[in-house]
């Protein structure tokens, strides 16, 4: 009988091409995710060296960093000449080597994140990557995912394979049930505070406990997705019921005897009893609360009922430096209320909170509500898909009448890199998963939280706690 | 890929902890389809303030870290984004060594991709290498690859821990795509048992626009 193994365990032994002695593995990649902006280089390699995409079957691309979300995008235009030019290349790639590929104003465009799930290219078991950080969400259907670089993306657009050291085991158990208003984007922010955005780096962290179990998948990619935030390389959650329900049907899932097949091989994924990790986390579900960030690293986290840091009783110098730069960037005071900082934008979507369930949360506080006044607030769908599926159920018509902009799906200022972003010391409200510097633009001010405390901040023209409003 | 071997430089002083690719190169730099041309967007928020005028201690407007190649930064350096735009950033400046007490896991490895050479150290060799970069032009480092040794400007020597094969590749300039294509009957094999064992992954004919 072979020891018991985890989940990671079993993905990385059955995806091991090769091992040299030194610990140097060759992983094969059953799923590559491609967008604009971190592709153009890769292809570019491998025209000049004459080489082909091994697997245009297992790769899928998609526009989306830079794409507008304004309705004239129709007619493909941009606002900026350089972000339609990254736009261009990657159609001509995708077509030159016949991968995949959802032109940006096809239906089923969206956040690649969002667009692997949807479609059913996402599967349990896999190994998938992109040349973006945020490749963790996939990690919620039990696949082994995680960013990449532009070198890696043509190493692996060139061989399928990956060069990869193993990585440690993390098991993070979050037992118990969620208080009312409390969600996954609030999980994931109670970890983060608690390890810090270095504590899992080297590890693949992964989340069980009964408030896991019974997240929905979009619950669960959101929790996978800030995995990286935590700086792990990847984050998983074993498939159960919910995941198989969630990927049946799907365009490019299984289907038939070859269903039964892949469902029998999934059943076996699960870490084993007594299985090894190299470190272990608990939380108690009762205990977290709505979080917000106040700072520029997503560690600077608090309960909504908290309050603003003293760097003053901070004793290392370094440390207390980063914390007064952080405040005096964000403009706030130590000691402050976190429910009295005002905000002037509020951002939903982003692949961390832009599908339907989030949708769904922020319409439910929005419903007969009212942005506040001098609040510019904007509703960005992950995908055409979720958009559509929005407006089927009327959400659409929610958010235009309480006041907010309906976008069209991309990933819009969770990095404005295209038109939305914030202006110089605006203060945004965001479902995002990063608060940097200018991350939402240019000295920009960002508030990570979960979308029905966005909602809740739209209305309230605050930081504002969602249980007050259900 | 350039080779990494001996480099003796000036070294540039970062003392900030969790730098991030952000910070590194902000995203208006990103819509590129090119690998240079990026030390244009290097620093920019930290090095300019809000109006635009250069920010005077940070170490790029200083004449004494001119021509600088080290980087001396703080811990869990190169957190955040996937983005290569970061190393290419740093490596079109002329950096190709940063010394750090920790990175983060991708931009650790998207140095390697790039000729450049991240030397984690324990914190206080990093401060001491610190204290030495504020010394400008007057302390120049040399970083030794093949002895693994950083040899400083009083005499000092620090030994640094790499992974062989990464060193190997480095002090070659090796392009990994290559050193794998030799690995091709491997990789066809492996193909061959997961069509096998795991045939819906072979059967989905794609959909191409
Ligand atoms: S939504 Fe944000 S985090 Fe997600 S892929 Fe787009 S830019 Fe990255």
């Amino acid at each position: 009988m072979t020891a018991p193994r985890t989940l990671y365990d079993k993905i990385w032994d059955s995806h091991l091409v090769d091992m040299d002695d030194q610990g140097n593995g060759l992983l094969y990649i059953d799923l590559h995710l491609v967008h604009e902006v971190t592709s153009p280089q890769a292809f570019a390699g491998l025209r000049a060296a004459g080489r082909k995409v091994r697997r245009p079957d297992r790769t899928v691309a998609v526009p989306d960093h830079n794409v507008p979300t304004t309705p004239d995008r129709a007619k493909f235009v941009f606002e900026d000449e350089e972000a339609r030019i990254q736009v261009e290349t990657l159609d001509r790639n995708a077509k030159e080597f016949g991968v995949n590929y959802y032109p940006m104003n096809d239906i089923n465009q969206g956040i690649v994140h969002i667009v692997g799930p949807e479609q059913g290219f996402t599967q349990p078991g896999m190994t998938i990557v992109c040349g973006d950080s945020h490749t963790s969400t996939h990690g919620a259907f039990g696949a082994l995912a995680f960013g990449i670089g532009t070198s890696e993306v043509e190493h692996v657009l060139a061989t399928q394979t990956l060069q990869q050291r193993r990585a440690k085991n993390m098991r993070i158990d979050i037992d118990g049930t969620l208080g009312p208003g409390v969600t996954a984007k609030d999980i994931i922010l109670a970890i983060i505070g608690k390890i810090g955005t270095a504590g899992g780096t080297g590890y693949v962290m992964e989340y069980t406990g009964s408030a896991i179990r019974s997240l929905s998948m979009e619950g669960r990619m959101t929790v996978c997705n800030m995995s990286i935030e935590a700086g792990a390389r990847a984050g998983l959650i074993a498939p159960d019921e919910v995941t198989f329900e969630y990927v049946k049907g799907k365009p490019h899932a299984p289907k038939g005897a070859a269903w039964e097949q892949a469902l029998a091989w999934w059943k076996t994924l699960p870490s084993d009893p007594g299985a090894h990790y190299d470190m272990e986390v608990f939380l108690k579900a009762e205990e977290i609360a709505p979080h917000v960030t106040w700072g520029t690293s997503p560690q600077d986290v608090a309960p909504i009922t908290g309050a603003v840091p003293n760097p003053a009783e901070i004793k290392d110098e370094t440390k207390r430096a980063a914390l007064e730069r952080a405040l005096n960037y964000m403009g706030l005071k130590p000691g402050e209320k976190l429910e009295d900082v005002a905000i002037q934008r509020v951002f939903i979507g982003s692949c961390t909170n832009g599908r339907i369930e989030d949708l769904r949360a922020a319409a439910a506080i929005a419903k007969g509500r009212k942005v506040a006044p001098g609040v510019q607030a904007m509703v960005v769908p992950g995908s055409g898909l979720v958009k559509h599926q929005a407006e089927e159920e009327g959400l659409d018509k929610i958010f235009i009448e309480a006041g907010f902009e309906w976008r069209e799906p991309g990933c819009s200022m969770c990095l404005a890199m295209n038109a939305d972003k914030l202006k110089p010391e605006e203060r945004c409200a965001s479902t995002s998963n990063r608060n940097f510097e200018g991350r939402q633009g240019p000295r920009g001010r960002t508030h990570l939280m979960s979308p029905a405390m966005a909602a809740a901040a739209a209305v309230t023209g605050k930081l504002a706690d969602v249980r007050k409003f259900i | 890929m350039d080779k990494f071997t001996t480099l003796t430089a000036v070294a540039a002083p970062l003392p900030m902890i969790n730098v991030d690719t952000d910070m590194i190169i902000p995203k208006q730099f990103l819509k590129t389809v090119e690998r240079t041309g990026l030390a244009k967007g290097l620093f920019f928020e930290l090095r300019q303030d809000k109006d635009g005028n250069p920010v005077p201690d940070f170490f790029m407007n200083q004449p004494q870290y001119k021509g600088a190649q080290i980087l001396v930064a703080g811990e869990n350096f190169g957190c955040g984004s996937s983005r290569e735009h970061a190393p290419w950033a740093l490596l079109d400046y002329g950096i190709r060594c940063v010394i750090a007490p920790s990175f983060a896991d991708i931009f650790y490895n998207n140095c390697f991709q790039n000729g450049i050479l991240p030397i984690k150290l324990p914190q206080e060799d990093v401060d001491k290498l610190m204290d030495d970069a504020k010394r400008g032009q007057n302390a120049r480092i040399t970083v030794d690859l093949e002895k693994q040794e950083i040899r400083g400007p009083d005499g000092g020597v620090i030994k640094f821990e790499i992974d062989a094969f990464k060193k190997h590749c480095l002090l070659n300039g090796l392009d990994n795509i290559g050193l794998t294509l030799e690995k091709k009957a491997k990789i066809d094999s492996f193909e061959a048992k997961q069509r096998g064992t795991q045939p819906w992954l072979y059967a989905a004919a794609g959909r191409t626009a």
